[in-house]
């Protein structure tokens, strides 16, 4: 299998296009958000096609009436917008009501991380796992790429429950050219390697790729995995793939020590007693201003690919004393 | 699928509720009275007037009219309804607020009768109006019914679904407007004004009526007349109440949301008003 790189955005709703000719209970609600793709749900399926407009308060309300009629719902924004501007109407009229009445709701933010690179901190989107992972009753879903992105839509149509896919908004180069990655698993393993494991999620699987290129050079052979599910994972399977790791690095494009996916690791290996240390990456806690491209960004915060390198060497340094 | 005739006598049924909602409010001081006491006769039209259709066995039926409180800690006066029309066991009135009972001092989801979640206020009309826009793709003639307080209002994701309701022609949906002019913490006019509350959502392409909240019969017609207008326009009733109503010291008063009037008084009160 070839993939020519994609949106992401635009390889999910392709195949939700694809699926709503004949899947008659697909809506498709967005707060005035587009893509190539969505141009065409729009023309051909009108009916099962509505904007809100710039109103996501009102997205999430609407998403949640159709909901409970019975659709399974696609609802589309910016990913700060569809998860912070509205957070009172996620937790009470998704997470907390399909606590009693069945419900399918799949919120897609595009915009993960720094991908509206020139936008600032308002469109940037740093919160989102802290934020969505707090709520039981959800599920959190961070594709690295757009092949998984599209497998997401299997998910999402298969399982019931409210889903938040955090999706870049850049096309990115595919990194599932030979097998599809497992749903079920919900993390799938790239690299095996020795002493140090990397566990990232979304655009940040790309920066681990290319730091564990770097050190195999140096003749360090380290571990990537790439956790796309923050929310269902198998616990056992992850166990088992870090099991024999003396340090786990964690890489968000989210703050570290907010309660990202940080957070989430730490509580993993302590109820698992795995017996590893910890090394997270993710953004130093600050909004910040400077323009730039998404590596120098990234380098300014302490999670581009230079400055991820000296740390995990740092990090072996220190494991091997 | 039920659907009440007209020869329940509403005047007496809205007192029976006024005073079980009085009694409620005896056992179980921590529900709001007030507030519950202003939409009773809007509740009673709805349910006794021959406009919802229920099927109290399966309160999820597909053939049901979809209604939804949004206004929830101003709703006890709905447990006494929904255990009368058989959602529930009359029993379970006694045990308002306590271990192992469904009925809490604001109403969840798990109570047979309630649509969604209600209380936190200001998200009834826009889940609604999904509702109301799933029902018109799924070509049916069932209605929407949502019912607010004016201090609800305040919250802007209300003028977010007023917009989007005439947009899309949802005049399948019915939003009630318990008006008792109060919030918490006085009059809705001296904290956050609607001015003329009708001629804004007339503004906002809505239908409106307006009826005396307080004169069940009055409003049964009002209602009836409104559930058959279906002319591409969302409606909206403006039912001019009172909070407090029928309780001297918090009939009206500004601060009544917060006042729980002593058990001697309505002792007195159930006595006067049998």
């Amino acid at each position: 299998m070839s993939e020519k790189p994609l949106a992401m955005r635009d390889a999910l709703l392709g195949r939700i296009w694809r699926a709503m000719a004949d899947n008659h209970k697909i809506f498709f609600t967005c707060a005035d958000f587009g893509s190539p793709v969505l141009d065409k749900i729009r023309s051909d399926f009108p009916d099962r096609f509505v904007n809100v407009g710039i109103a996501e308060q009102n997205l999430i309300n609407v998403s949640a009436g159709l909901a409970l009629e019975g659709y399974t719902v696609f609802a589309y924004a910016i990913a700060p917008f569809i998860t912070m501007r509205c957070y009172e109407q996620i937790r009470v009229n998704l997470a907390l009501l399909s606590e009693v009445r069945p419900m399918n709701v799949n919120l897609i933010g595009v915009g993960a991380g720094y991908s509206y690179v020139v936008s600032g901190p308002t469109h940037q989107c740093y919160e989102d796992i802290t934020l969505m992972r707090a709520l039981p009753n959800f599920q959190v879903l961070s594709p690295a790429d757009h092949v998984t992105a599209a497998s997401l839509f299997d998910r999402c149509i298969s399982k019931m429950g409210s889903k938040y896919l955090r999706l870049d908004a850049q096309v990115l180069p595919a990194l599932y050219q030979e097998s599809l990655p497992d749903l079920e698993t919900g993390f799938h393993i790239h690299r095996t390697g020795k002493t140090v494991c990397f566990v990232a999620t979304g655009f940040m699987l790309h920066t681990a790729l290319k730091v564990a290129d770097n050190l195999e050079a140096l003749g360090l052979s380290v571990g990537v995995i790439d956790l796309f599910d923050l929310s269902t994972f198998s616990a056992e399977r992850l166990h088992q793939a870090l099991a024999s790791f003396s340090g786990i690095v964690t890489l968000e494009e989210g703050f570290r020590g907010r309660g990202g996916m940080d957070a989430m690791m730490f509580e993993f290996i302590s109820r698992r007693c795995i017996n590893a240390r910890m090394l997270n990456i993710g953004v130093e806690g600050a909004y910040r201003f400077e323009l730039g491209n998404r590596t120098e960004l990234h380098e300014q915060v302490g999670i581009g690919p230079e400055i991820v390198q000296q740390q995990v060497t740092s990090f072996l340094q220190s494991l091997s004393n | 699928m039920h659907l009440n005739d007209n020869s329940v006598d509403l005047r007496k049924k809205a007192h029976w509720v006024w005073r079980e909602t009085l009694a409620i409010h005896r056992r179980t001081p921590e529900t709001r009275l007030a507030s519950s006491l202003s939409p009773i006769e809007l509740f009673v039209a709805l349910y006794y007037g021959g406009i919802i259709r229920f099927d109290a066995k399966n309160p999820y039926a597909e053939g049901r009219d979809r209604c939804i409180i949004s206004k929830g800690h101003g709703s006890i006066s709905m447990y006494p309804i929904f255990a009368d029309l058989g959602f529930f066991p009359v029993e379970e009135l006694q045990r308002v607020c306590q271990t192992g009972s469904f009925l809490g001092g604001i109403p969840d989801p798990v109570i047979p009768g309630y649509e969604t979640v209600n209380g936190s206020l200001g998200h009834g009309l826009g889940v609604g109006s999904g509702i109301a826009l799933a029902l018109k793709r799924k070509q049916s003639e069932r209605s929407v019914f949502v019912v607010v307080g004016d201090g609800e209002l305040h919250e802007g994701a209300n003028w977010e679904a007023i917009m989007f309701a005439s947009q899309h022609r949802l005049d399948n949906l019915n939003l009630i407007v318990d008006n008792n002019g109060i919030s918490m913490l006085g009059y809705t006019d001296e904290i956050v004004s609607h001015g003329q509350l009708s001629a804004r959502l007339v503004a906002f392409g809505w239908d409106c009526f307006d009826v005396d909240g307080h004169d069940v019969i009055a409003v049964q017609q009002a209602l009836t007349q409104m559930k058959i207008k279906q002319e591409g326009k969302p409606k909206a009733l403006i039912a001019r109440t009172l909070k407090g109503h029928g309780v001297p010291g918090l009939e009206n008063a500004p601060l009544s949301h917060i006042i729980n009037p002593k058990r001697e008084l309505i002792d007195a009160l159930l006595e006067q008003n049998p």
